[in-house]
């Protein structure tokens, strides 16, 4: 029996009395805003509840990402010590020939730069998109701190004739606005010519997007490989009996829990010329001491030791929900008649895809950006994008290209997502 | 505030200034960093009664940037590589070092000019040279030994795979020697396209059976396992190979690169006066000559190189293991960091897509 306590039967009975046919709680308050109010404490008291996972993700997540975005358009190495050119280029518009005006703020410019030491910073820059120019500002910025007479084309073209070089102008304009498209360009083989325009860069030069192809190739293509191999596997850990299935755990997870490091080094020892594989197939008599398998510092060492390494991201999601795979389906499907393979066809395998979908989702995206285990036995022709990532993080310095490419990369692995949320749907991801 | 700081720095001066000389020394840790607290921070400290604070960093170029950027430098002198001195000099991160006030060699000739060239630089002093050598494991060659830079390339009479560093440095002047380029005509040829185009054609010729290597501990690994025959490395990690582990590995050092680490003070160090005066010490010849019998790296002083003696706790001589002795020296190669300063970009560029392709 309803108690004027209880709000839900209060609604009932008020419901029809309401004259102006709005419902109202037992205190008389219009009940839209009875619920509004008791809803938004509900919300409230669930973001304080989630606010310092929130406050983490921000903070190690959110601001690293957005940092990095920044960067990788933002570059500000010449714009900010060359104020003087940077106008003049703002002033007059791209095909303008450079006249004493412009030469003689560049010179202001360069001997500024040079005394206040941030030449190599200017020079580095312009060196991104001509190489071999950083020394020509160098070393202009210590002959100009020497003294420099006007008129000032002709002092600089004196110092050094490359100045009146057309694409070194054209690599200062594109510099002289800290916000820049050209490391996304770079990213793409692509640059920008004398006038503008955007083209290919030298043949010699073009790495990025084959490298970026042959990353989403492996990817896929060992993501396959851990289905293959994992699905029987997890498929064995679900129906043996539990104690079985437990020890056969162990063995997926000890490898699991042991260090990336480990493991990549041991494949080193397995697969080397000289390692166990070959000294066994040797010992054989399979294959003849000098014809030695290369199985490493190539692609295949890359996708056996990557196979190996995120088989567990795919039998795990598998696992888990082949568990709660009820096998009386299966069984009824046989009773009606259909054979071993139509059954697992038509009635088990569906019911694993959720598994399967989280499964491949994880090993895809671990693998795009993966970069020790190729390091260290992809050799050259199994070096992945990440690889060149960490060359321009920690080889040349040059934070803005390694941060394009990052950008890229992620970019490509939210539109993969997208595609999968729209032809799987995202819902069915099971994890566990 | 600048009037603040400058009486509080001149208080803290006038109270500590007389008691508390000291010097703090950023350097590497390990062998290196222990050859630098033997041979130059405790005879410093003896001599002079200053003490030497020495810290130690993976590569103390990283600190030196992140002090002088954040406008706390407690560091007064750094060991850094020759090419991080460059590039932190031309970014103004660095101080000018007076290089008149360095030492004289014993028979009076100035510092200057008894250093190999580029030893000295604006912000650089060199204390040290360190080289990359082609190396071979004696155990896989059993009747001719390779001997030059061409038999590198030379896989008929030598075969077996090669381990060479990844990236374009190195490479492209060894690919140059390889192939008949003399070694002070290296880089004129590779400033030209046809010299680069040359150099990635020799390498070329041994692509498919290259190992490349990151880290510097790689290659005498690689070579004891026998998965390479002969290897392109850091001479001190083979030196120590040998030492330590016994390894049959040789050296050539006909075709070496050789490139210098030293000294730099950074910007704004706290003990200038001290620094320089540790900095003018430590490059004597005589000092010099004392930490290359701690670590097989060379003095860059030319009349240190004579002075060295024994490997430090041994009866065997040092000298024949620096890159800098006189028979070593024979067909070497200056690292040139201006031409790898600009070009670098370019020609890793180039090399990875090589590489890649």
């Amino acid at each position: 029996m309803a108690t004027p306590l209880d709000p839900h039967a209060a609604i009932v009975t008020e419901a029809g009395g309401a004259p102006d046919g709005k419902l109202t709680t037992a205190d008389g308050q219009p009940l839209q805003k009875a619920l509004a109010r008791s809803s938004r404490a509900a919300r409230r008291r669930a973001f304080f509840l989630v606010a310092p996972l929130l406050a983490f993700i921000v903070f190690t997540f959110v601001v690293p990402i957005g940092q990095l975005l920044y960067r990788s358009a933002h570059n500000d190495g010449f714009s900010a010590n060359m104020p003087e050119i940077s106008a003049w280029f703002a002033e007059n518009p791209p095909g303008t020939t450079p006249d004493e005006a412009a030469f003689a703020a560049l010179a202001r410019d360069l001997l500024a730069s040079a005394e206040e030491r941030s030449i190599g910073t200017v020079g580095t820059r312009i060196n991104y998109e001509v190489p071999g120019t950083r020394s020509l500002f160098t070393s202009t910025g210590r002959q100009v701190r020497r003294g420099i007479e006007p008129p000032y084309q002709q002092a600089l073209l004196e110092i050094d004739e490359e100045w009146a070089d057309a694409e070194i102008w054209a690599a200062m304009r594109g510099a002289s606005t800290a916000y820049t498209d050209s490391f996304y360009l770079a990213s793409v083989d692509r640059t920008r010519d004398i006038d503008g325009n955007i083209t290919p860069v030298a043949e010699h030069r073009q790495v990025y997007v084959m490298l970026f192809l042959r990353t989403l190739w492996l990817s896929g293509l060992i993501t396959a490989l851990t289905f293959l191999l994992g699905f029987p596997v997890a498929h064995l850990l679900a129906t043996l009996p539990m104690r079985k299935s437990n020890l056969l755990m162990i063995l997926v997870l000890l490898p699991f829990w042991t260090s990336l490091l480990v493991r990549t080094s041991s494949w080193m020892v397995l697969l080397q010329q000289q390692g166990v594989v070959n000294d066994t197939l040797v010992w054989l008599g399979v294959i003849d001491s000098n014809g030695r398998l290369e199985m490493m510092y190539n692609q295949v060492g890359t996708i056996v030791a990557m196979t190996h390494i995120l088989l567990p991201f795919m039998i795990l999601p598998l696992y888990s929900v082949m568990r709660t795979i009820n096998p009386a389906y299966v069984r009824a499907a046989r009773s009606l008649g259909a054979t071993s393979w139509t059954a697992f066809r038509r009635v088990y395998f569906p019911q694993t895809l959720p598994g399967l979908g989280a499964g491949a989702l994880l090993v895809f995206i671990l693998a795009v950006g993966y970069y020790i285990t190729p390091a260290l036995v992809g050799g050259s022709s199994g070096q992945l994008i990440s690889n060149m990532i960490a060359e321009h993080m920690t080889g040349t310095l040059n934070w803005s290209m390694a941060a394009a490419l990052a950008a890229i990369l992620l970019a490509g692995v939210l539109i993969l997502y997208w595609v999968y949320d729209r032809l799987v749907g995202i819902d069915n991801l099971k994890l566990g | 505030m600048k009037k603040t700081l400058i009486t509080t720095t001149t208080l803290c001066t006038m109270a500590f200034g007389a008691s508390a000389q000291e010097v703090n020394l950023l350097s590497w840790g390990g062998a290196y960093g222990n050859s630098h607290l033997e041979a130059y921070a405790k005879p410093f400290t003896e001599e002079t009664g200053i003490a030497v604070n020495i810290a130690d960093a993976d590569n103390p170029a990283t600190p030196i940037k992140a002090m002088v950027e954040a406008g706390n430098v407690t560091s007064d002198v750094a060991s850094v590589e020759y090419a991080d001195a460059v590039r932190l000099c031309d970014e103004g991160l660095l101080e000018e070092i007076d290089a008149s006030a360095l030492e004289a060699a014993e028979d009076g000739t100035a510092a200057t000019d008894d250093y190999i060239e580029g030893g000295v630089t604006d912000c650089f002093v060199g204390t040290d040279v360190y080289s990359m050598v082609l190396v071979y494991n004696d155990e896989q060659f059993a009747d001719a030994k390779p001997s030059a830079p061409a038999d590198f390339f030379d896989l008929e009479a030598f075969p077996g795979k090669r381990t060479m560093r990844k990236g374009a440095k190195f490479n492209l002047e060894l690919a140059l020697m390889a192939d008949g380029v003399p070694a002070d005509e290296v880089y004129a040829t590779l400033e030209t396209p046809e010299g680069v185009d040359r150099a990635f054609a020799k390498l070329d010729s041994i692509k498919d059976e290259v190992v490349w290597w990151e880290a510097g501990a790689q290659p005498p690994q690689l070579l004891a396992d026998g998965e390479v025959s002969m290897a392109y490395a850091f001479n001190g990690r083979i030196f120590d190979a040998v030492q330590q582990d016994d390894q049959p590995f040789e050296i050539i050092w006909d075709g070496q690169i050789y490139e210098m680490e030293g000294w730099v003070i950074p910007q704004g160090a706290p003990n200038m006066e001290e620094a320089m005066q540790f900095i003018a010490f430590s490059t004597a010849p005589a000092n010099q000559a004392r930490a290359a019998e701690f670590i097989s790296y060379g003095p860059p002083r030319r009349s240190a190189a004579a002075m060295v003696g024994n490997i430090e706790g041994s009866e065997e001589p040092m000298g024949p293991n620096l890159p800098t002795s006189e028979e070593n020296m024979t067909n070497a190669l200056g690292s040139n960091l201006d031409f790898w300063v600009d070009y670098d970009s370019e020609l890793n560029e180039r090399f990875n897509a090589w590489l890649a392709g």
